[in-house]
């Protein structure tokens, strides 16, 4: 038998149901809990760390040596956390993995918490996430009366039970730690790390968070081994990981593709290039908290390391498009607008910055705006840096406004004299 | 009960059967009853359609949680209403791919059409209007939740289309 | 230590600590907002950011936040460097402040305003709206304004994390966050008023002071101690115009530390009260018209009675006010005025404290204890800020969960989440439900004699050689092994108890337990609490007379001086009646009228506290020395001055008086020790009282005279009343409000600490007494006496706001209190067949309304102590008969929904359970 090369999305068809627990493995599935359960926890958890899996929730952190951080059990709960709570403007792949192949989700998470010893996994989910949480409460009621959940697993020693954690809708819940209050039921607000939460997580007790699509690697590498993980990256690297377009393209979507792909290939091969019409002019290469990135990037493979150099980060490898019809200073509005609202107001240049960006761009695109305004907003960007803020969701904020003034610093000078040209027609 | 609390002060409301039963399931999966608050609040709305100070401090003492503790996380969340809604919720994203795709003309279009704006609702109860974050659906933006359903690709004429379906279906 | 640079100049450290911490234990000026030294760090506000350096090569460095970052050796850091990032972090706080700083109550000792300054940010560049909020109504004590907040969230850490308080939370999120209550309503934690002074600026403040307003350094103020309990709190009250404007903490690192409770902050009303007695009476003959005598004269008639009266001193008089009187008197003549139950405990309290190996415990090492027993005493109500105290000590066990994984202690957050539910065992034994219950392990509700024989028994579980209880039921002795297994295990183990319950075996227990904790070196730790300011100073000064009250009623005496004393809280009516009707002259010295005053021929205005300069003995007999704060009118006098005989000279020095004293209290050289002697100076000048700004003094009379007047003398000593003189702020001995260059709020204070949060330069005030007990084991023997009863058996309900006989008169507090009642299982309510609005008539006493509580044991009732209404002292121990009242109507004072209590069974379990 051949082993895939799609194994993310190979049981995905869009407009079919997702398989049923039976469906699922028939199709192969759940073959990695067996396997899993016949390691020592420590050289799981070394398997994945061969297997060089990054995550795929942003950072991009090696999957197996995150976990490694994790005690040695003490007899107290310990907790795998999915975060599902995908709310990074222009981010739809974590949805497409839950709503339409749900066990793989759950393969993985017991898989991982296998690994972590772990006696308890929630999915933090996103709240108006309607179908994925039916999809998911659907698929763990299989696998807990199929019993690969619960007590004993499969005859082993090893016990585990699952919930879904529907969230209220607030993209700060996407931070592992402000989502470990969230899930305490709790404010959002970010924790200090350390401690970190493999040591002192949900209730105190050692906790990992990791994202949908990392876990859902889990099951394929712990199954089919390293060497065919390694194998199914190009330029250099390994796994496959979903990446995808939106804005004004010919074919918007998302698609399961080597690591290591370049953003022409999905650009152009992939989502078609853009629609008649319209011009590329730049492109967020992986959320709305990116830095911009220009035409001439495109044929940078989508490799953090790579994307970093050019002065932005890969982030959840999701680009969005901008076109030479859409106004830049706009989308930054739209943008700022967005982070201001979502910060949890614990922090100082988040909390009290964020608004006063979105002031003066509001003036700006009103044709109010100053030469000044301009001024204050790179100041901004370096208030708001790495470091600056509790949590990463500020210096996030400030990525696609500094690299906006950089690249159409013409455009928003423009604004002070005549407003916004776009508006006009 | 003696006088200095105002008599205006809301006073917890009777729990129904249904909400007892969802908060006691949720209960089952969290070792302390904090845990439970938001998703007992949230099961509340699911049947009040929204979280009243009545309601907020029925899930406090059921759950013997303080209710300004509660009030801290209810008011945290951008989907826990604290304040009446319409019978159905319309979410419009607003976020960047809908925004490059023309949501501000569908809002100009909804507001026109139900003669509301952002947080408004109709003067028959019908509709409520509120901005959501990005959805999680960028390549078929525009994008919109009403109730639990979530509608792509819109044009101002499939909007009147769902409009005119949720007031067919009350 | 470790070695750290910072932009040159090089510091010892603790690493163990925040580096902003340790940068302030330096005297340096770095920002900060957030940090508390009493709260840890969480590192919100970002004001403390500094440049850290990875190495000497390292020329770019990382910005990080000084109160979240462990000082490495060796480690290089920039302050300077940081300076622009602090000043946009206040620019954009101020985004959304209001600018109102003329109006607002915190202006000119504003915590805000100095970092403000500090930063450099004086140019407003936002030109865009700001974010408003609607403010609450807090109820009587703390004043509500949103649209000051800087969102540091020190308040809801204060109120929650710290103090326990569960009815004040953080809302909504980004610059909307908003920190109240759920709805309007008065605050319910007894401490609430300490956020006036936790919050960095304008939003919470003391709403009594801000309806009589003057400005900090508009404020005439002295090193003072609270009048309100025994526990001692150090305070700073202010003056302006001859009226006590407000009291704040005045930091005492092994007494109050940062922190006061309610009562004390905003008890002390009664000072400026129209109800004061600010001349002085005669009348020649019981049924005559006082009239107004002149202070020579009143002098004189008092002196006169020398050799024929007997004296009855006050425990809360000073020290001095009761030495004098005793000297007046003579030994033999002078009494004890507290009730002769309360005689004999305090005297009990003595004897275990100077006589058993027990560690007497401050307030500093019950936040350090980590195993409680609370004994008996209801200490929200009788002792408030050890309860406060006791909410520390139950955290400890997070701190040791901590500790394990190696995170440090300043980490405030992250330890609260380690501990989540968990806490230091504390176990209450009590005749009802106490505040404290919430963090309680177990909570034993009986009798104070059922409690004492629980006691006993723990202290024997712990060290056999204590005497056996027997009889305990098996339920019993479960929780009698497990409180001796926790005590046991605890490094720190404590025992709270006190006189509160009435109950001499509580006491006697209490001792045993810690003596039986004690090995080798460390002693068992004790607090016992006593019920006044100067309790235990008294009952020194008694010296082992057995001068109770009683015997002064019995003595046949028919003249006698009554300091400071309404002897009706004292005594049984009639006994007081009988007392005073076969006296020819009563001579009474006080601030308020009362029944006792009534029935004087003489009367003398006395100072209260704020106007007096002495000496207290707190619960650990610790005396501290309290200056008065401004000079009364010219009839009122202090209680020493008036009865200090000639032979002191007429116009002495309080020093004179603190000698007699001291030579009569055990250590009592060590009082010479509280003060810097009597002559003083410093730089040949005085301590002001003033602050150097003190505005308008020319001009304060001006409407009157356009002379200025004399400054006042202050014959008593060290300070002078106005802005003459040196501060004693810097490293004196006498420290009055804190104040350094650009730090005008109470954020300075840690300029004049040896290390920040950590003791004042010059020590901590106050000198403890008693020598700590070396001897062997010795143990009380556990005689539990069970009266027999009939009726009801009596139980004393304490009121933080109420049961003090001063506090009670102040208005703020009336908003709180409420007027006497009885608590009683709703069993027996319906057993005597009270309906809802019925009222009970207390036998002996007055008719009351009733508050039905499940947790009181049946057969049971509370009864309050102190309360407009009821005189407990009519109270007999063997029971007490209840009755429904006829016709009967509640009270205007009657009012339920200010009692607070968390009885288990009530219908909230959020502290908000009113029923009656
Ligand atoms: C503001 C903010 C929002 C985030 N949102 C998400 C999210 O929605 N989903 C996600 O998986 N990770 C999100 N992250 C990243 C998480 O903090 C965390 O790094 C991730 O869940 C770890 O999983 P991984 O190691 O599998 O990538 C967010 C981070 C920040 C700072
Ligand atoms: S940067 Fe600060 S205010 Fe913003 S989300 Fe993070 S912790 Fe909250
Ligand atoms: S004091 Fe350090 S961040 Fe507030």
């Amino acid at each position: 038998m051949t082993l895939t090369n799609k194994p993310l999305t190979k049981n995905i068809e869009i407009g079919r149901a997702p398989f049923n627990f039976a469906q699922y493995q028939a199709a192969g599935g759940y073959q990695s809990v067996a396997r899993a359960l016949t390691y020592k926890p420590r050289d799981l958890m070394k398997l994945v760390q061969d297997s060089g899996l990054g995550g795929r929730g942003g950072a991009g952190f090696n999957t197996g040596l995150k976990w490694s951080f994790i005690p040695e059990p003490d007899g107290g709960p310990r907790y795998l956390v999915v975060n599902a709570d995908e709310m990074e403007p222009g981010t739809f792949k974590d949805r497409l993995l839950m709503e339409h192949d749900p066990h793989l989700l759950i393969e993985g998470m017991i898989t991982a918490s296998i690994a972590l010893q772990a006696t308890m996994a929630y999915i933090f989910l996103r709240g108006e996430y309607k179908e994925a949480e039916h999809a998911l409460l659907q698929a763990i009621k299989e696998a807990y009366a199929a019993g690969v959940l619960g007590k004993n697993i499969q005859g082993s020693t090893f016990s585990l039970d699952m919930a879904l954690h529907t969230s209220a809708g607030r993209y700060i819940c996407g931070e592992e730690t402000a989502l470990i209050n969230a899930l305490e039921g709790k404010r959002a607000n970010p924790r200090f790390k350390p401690p970190f939460p493999q040591v002192s997580g949900l209730w105190g007790r050692p906790t990992l968070v990791n994202n949908v699509e990392t876990i859902c690697n889990i099951p394929g590498i712990v199954t089919n081994g390293v060497e065919w993980f390694k194998g199914l990256g190009i330029n250099g690297q390994f796994g496959t990981r979903i990446s995808g377009v939106s804005g004004r393209v010919k074919k918007p979507g998302c698609w399961e593709m080597p690591v290591g792909t370049t953003f022409r290939t999905l650009f152009e091969d992939y989502a078609g290039g853009m629609q008649d019409g319209y011009q590329l002019k730049a492109f967020l290469p992986g959320g709305g908290s990116t830095d911009f990135l220009m035409p001439e990037h495109l044929d940078l493979p989508m490799i953090p390391g790579d994307v970093a150099k050019a002065g932005s980060r890969l982030g959840t490898s999701l680009i969005m498009v901008l076109d030479d019809k859409t106004c830049p200073v706009g989308c930054i509005h739209n943008l700022i607008k967005f982070f201001a609202h979502e910060s949890c107001g614990w922090c100082t240049p988040c909390r009290d910055g964020l608004p006063w960006s979105e002031h003066m761009l509001v003036k700006l695109e009103n044709g109010e705006g100053s030469l000044k305004d301009i001024e204050i907003l790179k100041e901004m960007c370096g208030y708001m840096a790495p470091g600056n803020t509790f949590c990463a969701l500020a210096p996030g904020a400030a990525e696609p406004l500094q690299s906006g003034l950089k690249y159409f610093h013409d455009e928003f000078v423009e604004h002070v004299n005549h407003g916004c040209k776009y508006k006009q027609h | 009960m003696s006088n200095l609390i105002a008599s205006t002060a809301p006073k917890a409301r009777q729990l129904t059967h249904e909400e007892i039963h969802d908060i006691e399931h949720e209960k089952t999966h969290y070792p302390y009853a904090q845990a439970v608050g938001l998703e007992a609040l949230k099961i509340v709305q699911k049947y009040q359609g929204w979280v009243s100070d009545e309601s907020l401090l029925a899930v406090a003492e059921y759950l013997k949680l303080p209710p300004d503790e509660l009030e801290g996380v209810a008011t945290f969340f951008n989907m826990i209403f604290r304040r009446p809604v319409g019978k159905h919720v319309i979410l419009l994203c607003d976020s960047v791919a809908c925004w490059m795709l023309g949501c501000d003309n569908l809002k100009a279009h909804i507001s026109s059409k139900l003669g509301i704006d952002y947080g408004q609702t109709t003067a028959d109860n019908q509709f409520t209007l509120i901005p959501v974050p990005c959805l999680g659906d960028c390549d078929k933006a525009p994008t919109m939740m009403v109730g639990d359903k979530t509608y792509r690709n819109l044009t101002p004429a499939r909007i009147d289309a769902i409009l005119a379906e949720c007031k067919a279906h009350g | 230590m470790a070695k750290i640079t910072v932009d040159g100049k090089v510091f010892e450290v603790d690493p163990n600590n925040n580096l902003l911490q340790e940068l302030l234990s330096h005297k340096q000026d770095l920002p900060y907002f957030c940090w508390h030294p009493s709260m840890g760090s969480v590192g919100s506000c970002r004001q403390c950011a500094v440049i850290e350096y990875a190495n000497d090569d390292d020329q770019r460095g990382r910005q990080v936040m000084a109160c979240m970052t462990s000082p490495r050796e060796g480690a290089r850091y920039s302050m300077d460097k940081a300076h622009q990032f602090r000043a946009q972090a206040i620019e954009s706080i101020m985004t959304s402040h209001p600018h109102d700083c003329p109006v607002c109550e915190e202006g000119g000792e504003c915590h805000l305003q100095d970092m403000t300054v500090m930063s450099g940010h004086t140019y407003r560049r936002y030109d865009g709206k700001k974010s408003t909020h609607n403010n609450q109504n807090l109820g009587p004590f703390i004043g509500h304004e949103m649209n000051r907040c800087i969102t540091c969230y020190r308040c809801v850490r204060y109120y929650k994390d710290y103090a326990g308080g569960t009815d004040f939370s953080v809302q909504a999120s980004h610059n909307h966050t908003y920190f109240g209550r759920f709805q309007d309503g008065s605050l319910e934690s007894e401490f609430s008023g300490n956020l006036a002074e936790v919050c960095p600026t304008g939003v919470f403040t003391d709403k009594v002071f801000s309806k009589v307003y003057s400005r900090k350094w508009d404020l005439q103020s002295s090193p003072s101690v609270c009048a309100a309990c025994g526990v001692g709190c150090n305070i700073n009250p202010g003056e302006r115009y001859g009226t006590l404007r407000r009291v704040v903490n005045r930091f005492n690192d092994e007494v109050n530390g940062y922190f006061l409770c309610d009562k004390g902050r905003f008890g002390t009303g009664y000072v400026n009260s129209a109800q004061r007695i600010s001349v002085n009476m005669s009348r020649s003959a019981h049924d005559a018209r006082p009239s107004e005598i002149t202070p020579v004269d009143a002098k004189a008639k008092l002196l006169a009675m020398k050799g024929n009266a007997i004296g009855i001193g006050s425990p809360r008089a000073s020290l001095e006010a009761n030495y004098a009187l005793r000297a007046l008197v003579g030994k033999d003549n002078f009494y004890a005025g507290v009730s002769d139950v309360e005689f004999g405990l305090l005297n009990q309290v003595i004897d275990i404290y100077q006589n058993r190996p027990v560690h007497i415990a401050s307030i500093k090492d019950i936040e350090k204890c980590d195993a409680i027993l609370v004994l008996g005493e209801d200490v929200t109500n009788t002792a408030a800020r050890i309860a406060l105290a006791l909410r520390q000590s139950v955290k400890n066990i997070g701190k040791e969960m901590a500790a394990r994984i190696k995170l440090p202690m300043w980490q405030d957050a992250a330890i609260r989440t380690l501990a989540m539910d968990k806490k230091s065992p504390l176990y209450i034994l009590s005749s009802h439900a106490t505040r404290l219950d919430d963090i309680a392990r177990q909570v034993h509700i009986g009798s104070a004699a059922d409690s004492a024989r629980i006691a006993f028994a723990v202290a024997h579980v712990l060290d056999s050689s204590a005497p056996a209880v027997t009889g305990l039921s098996d339920a019993e002795m479960a929780l009698v092994n497990s409180i001796a297994t926790d005590l046991k295990a605890a490094k720190h183990p404590l025992v709270v108890s006190g006189t509160s319950s009435l109950e001499p075996a509580l006491l006697n227990a209490a001792a045993n337990i810690a003596t039986a904790l004690g090995n080798g070196d460390q002693r068992g730790n004790l607090a016992l609490c006593v019920p006044e300011a100067n309790s235990l100073g008294l009952m020194l000064l008694m010296d082992g007379s057995q001068n109770s009250l009683g015997k002064a009623m019995q003595s046949g005496a028919r003249q006698a001086i009554v300091l400071e004393n309404d002897l009706y809280r004292r005594a049984p009516s009639a006994t007081v009646d009988s007392f005073l009707s076969g006296l020819q002259q009563l001579a009474v010295l006080d601030h308020l009228q009362h029944r006792t005053g009534e029935a004087a021929n003489l009367v003398l205005a006395s100072g209260t506290f704020a106007e007096t300069t002495g000496t207290f003995v707190n619960y650990e007999g610790r005396a501290q020395h309290f200056y008065a704060t401004f000079k009364p009118v010219a009839a009122i006098q202090s209680s020493a001055k008036w009865l200090c005989d000639s032979e002191f000279g007429n116009e002495p020095r309080i020093h004179i008086l603190t000698g007699g004293a001291a030579a009569i209290l055990p250590n009592g050289y060590k009082l010479q020790k509280l003060t810097p002697g009597a002559d003083w100076t410093f730089a040949g000048q005085r301590a002001p009282r003033q602050h150097h700004r003190y505005s308008g003094r020319t001009v304060m009379r001006a409407h009157l005279n356009v002379h200025e007047p004399k400054q006042e003398q202050d014959e008593d000593g060290l300070m002078n009343y106005s802005m003459e003189g040196v501060p004693a702020t810097k490293d004196a001995t006498i420290f009055n409000s804190p104040w350094a260059p650009g730090w005008n709020s109470n954020q300075s204070l840690f300029k004049f600490q040896k290390s920040a949060g950590g003791e004042l330069k010059q020590g901590s005030h106050g000198e403890r007494l008693f020598d700590e007990n070396t001897g062997a084991k010795a143990w009380y023997a556990a005689v539990v006496q069970q009266a027999a009863i009939s009726g009801f058996a009596q139980f004393p309900i304490y009121h933080l706001f109420g049961s003090e006989e001063l506090t009670a008169q102040s208005e703020a507090i009336q908003a709180k209190a409420t007027g006497a009642y009885v608590a009683l299982n709703p069993a027996d309510v319906a057993r005597l067949g009270l309906g809802a609005s019925d009222g009970v008539q207390v036998q002996h006493n007055g008719a009351v309304p009733y508050l039905a509580r499940a947790s009181i044991t049946p057969g049971t009732v509370g009864i309050s102590v102190g309360l407009h209404g009821l005189n407990y002292q009519n109270m007999t121990t063997a029971g007490v008969s209840l009755n429904k009242a006829a016709n009967w109507q509640n009270p205007k004072d009657w009012r339920a929904s200010n009692i607070i209590v968390s009885d288990a069974g009530s219908s909230s379990a959020y502290g908000r359970g009113t029923q009656g």
